[in-house]
């Protein structure tokens, strides 16, 4: 167990002006990935070459913020090599650790570099003490982010039995599913969250504007229909709208993001050691907004928890950034199950 | 090739579970996977029952295997994990890495389930120096990454595919079949006994697209690689997979063990076996496209 004043804010950096804008306000770790499969938010024009890797790592190092790079994708044996290769150079580069999934790229990274850092990716899917103790007797791993999946009471539960560093989503994009476990993309698109890492991927999206409403599709597949006036929200497959039996709602989850900020005094009571901050997909204008509000909320926490609350101002601000500018406490809160 | 049985995916009364089983016993499979992995709120049938319904398959001749919950959430899974462990008779299929954990301290050989992600012969590697002696590739992959697999395979590792089946596609800490009658999941008054197969879940074209299964979201269409089997065969897979369905499991068997007997040729055997499907199937995965794409070979 840890004391609370340890906690840390982990923020995305989908590009070098996401990080500075990260670093800038406030946070004290910022994460990233390389431009390719090798992490889970492989998209077009998002992440890092070894240039700007190179000076993000400079940038944030130079004010005392810590670089982590998402590894976290599973290879498969004939292009394996270009994951090994992605661990060597994040180790050569100097990052503070690597976020990882794989158990085979575990171990590589653990005997390549023993003293690189590990932290076990949410694309592990490890949601109990047990399989995070496994990670660390086997692997070393220090710190594991958790799925989205467990009450708050489930989340002390693992913090307690574990010597391993808990990490937590707090804010943005809400996977409904538990990460690592979810082919729906993969079904519907050819296109894998665990081997491609994208999920309901652009190339496969198409908006149209019909006498019905504007429809989007994957791949061809109806995710949702809007009417005139209602936001057309981009169709990530289990955030539509569909028919069971002869009803037609969100019948997996609604367009929301997760915004955890007033379970703020409880996760760090309980040892939570990091937040993080989902979105490296997102803007640099969003992870400056998402980040100056979390770390204005973790300061004015460690200073007096008992009489801590969100303002109204911060409620509002991360509303703003939002999809569907709502939120939900998502599983920690359970009723929302 | 061995026929295997894999884990009940839904939910159905105690006496539809053990008059199913029953049938089983007559049914031409070699190995019967048991026990609950969806979701630990179903308690028709208690760990005993299990064991019971173990014990008289075994005794029926079929090689049986405890199957692990998939998604650990409190300390009562734990426990019902420790059980399943610590049965003393049957090999445990282990569908998440804290079940690897308790099984490889036990010094106990174990099946590596689908769910473990196993995409490379790195990882699969590791799994059989911990005990494993069977992996079940996730439905998800194809032969492209089956035969990057293969090719350093482990010695001694047992290849399992899953091959005919809605495939289970995603968990989630959200009961959906809940959701629909605006119930909490702990008050979520075992709905899913209604649905013996799923609930259907349709595009607002009409079109079936997924099938809602409490915590897991499924393919409304039926996997089915009863055409592929050649293919199977030749890629050194050891073992298919026939996820139990309410009706007609037995029927579906009967198709594999013919087709794998020569007696019916695989493209006929995947049509029949079509024929009796409402929502379709696909093979997609097999093939490297989207999961529910049906390729037809020429």
């Amino acid at each position: 167990m840890s004391a609370p004043n340890t906690i840390e804010l982990v923020c995305p950096a989908g590009g070098l002006p996401a990080l500075k804008a990260a670093v800038d306000n406030g946070a004290d770790c910022v994460y990233t990935g390389f431009k390719d499969d090798t992490n889970a938010r492989n998209f077009n024009g998002l992440n890092f070459d070894d240039n700007s890797l190179r000076e993000g790592i400079r940038y944030a190092h130079d004010r005392g913020v810590k670089t982590l790079i998402a590894l976290n994708t599973y290879p498969q044996t004939e292009n394996w090599s270009r994951w090994t290769a992605a661990v060597d150079k994040a180790a050569t580069f100097g990052v503070d650790a690597i976020i990882l999934a794989d158990i085979g790229l575990m171990d590589y990274a653990h005997r390549s570099h023993p003293n690189l850092r590990l932290h076990l990716s949410v694309q592990g899917s490890a949601t109990s003490y047990e399989a995070i103790n496994f990670y660390r007797e086997r692997f070393g791993i220090q710190r594991a982010v958790l799925p989205r999946v467990l009450s708050l009471a489930q989340v002390e539960q693992v913090v307690k039995n574990t010597p391993v560093e808990i990490e937590v989503f707090g804010f943005g994009g809400l996977c409904v599913m538990v990460e690592g476990r979810c082919a729906l993309s993969a079904y519907a698109t050819g296109t894998s969250p665990n081997c491609n890492g994208a999920c309901s991927p652009g190339k496969s999206v198409r908006w149209e504007q019909t006498p019905q409403g504007m429809e989007t599709r994957l791949n061809g597949i109806l995710i949702d229909r809007f009417a005139d006036g209602e936001r057309a929200g981009y169709p990530t497959l289990c955030k539509g709208r569909f028919e069971v039996d002869d009803e037609t709602y969100y019948a997996i989850e609604e367009p929301t993001s997760l915004n955890t900020l007033e379970l703020l005094p409880e996760l760090m009571a309980m040892g939570i050691r990091a937040i993080k901050i989902e979105g490296r997909q997102r803007s640099p204008a969003y992870v400056s907004q998402v980040t100056k509000v979390w770390r204005e909320a973790i300061d004015l926490c460690k200073k007096d928890a008992a009489h801590f609350a969100p303002k109204a101002a911060w409620m509002a601000e991360l509303n703003k950034v939002s999809e569907g500018q709502s939120h939900t406490l998502g599983a920690y809160n359970r009723p929302w199950k | 090739m061995k026929l295997a049985l894999g884990p009940n995916l839904f939910y159905w009364t105690k006496q539809a579970t053990l008059d199913f089983y029953a049938e089983v016993a007559k049914m031409s499979v070699d190995i019967v996977y048991l026990g609950e992995t969806v979701c630990s709120r179903r308690h028709e049938l208690r760990a005993e029952d299990w064991l019971e319904v173990a014990n008289q398959l075994a005794d029926a001749g079929k090689e049986v295997v405890l199957a692990s919950q998939s998604l650990i959430e409190s300390e009562s899974d734990l426990k019902a994990l420790r059980r399943v462990v610590d049965n003393g008779r049957f090999l445990v299929e282990a569908n998440e890495m804290g079940a690897v954990r308790l099984l490889a301290e036990h010094k106990l050989p174990f099946v590596a389930s689908m769910s473990l992600n196993v995409f490379n012969s790195h990882t699969l590697q590791l799994l059989a120096d911990m005990g494993a002696t069977r992996w079940v590739m996730p439905p998800e992959s194809g032969r492209d990454t089956l035969a990057g697999i293969m090719k350093e395979l482990p010695a001694g590792m047992e290849t399992e595919v899953f091959a005919h089946g809605r495939l289970p596609l995603a968990w989630s800490a959200r009961c959906f079949t809940a959701r629909r009658f605006n119930l909490q999941k702990d008050t979520c008054e075992f709905k899913c006994i209604d649905f013996p197969d799923g609930l259907l879940l349709k595009t607002r074209e009409h079109e079936d697209f997924l099938v809602i299964n409490g915590i897991q979201t499924m393919s409304a269409k039926t996997y089915n690689l009863l055409g592929e089997l050649p293919d199977l065969a030749a890629a050194g897979v050891n073992i298919v997979r026939i996820s139990p369905q309410a009706q007609g499991t037995g029927a579906v068997v009967d198709l594999f063990r013919k087709a794998l007997a020569g007696a019916l040729p695989a493209a006929e055997a995947a049509k029949t076996a079509a024929a009796a499907l409402p929502e379709g199937i696909c093979n997609g995965f097999w093939h490297g496209q989207p999961g529910l794409e049906l390729v037809e070979k020429a």
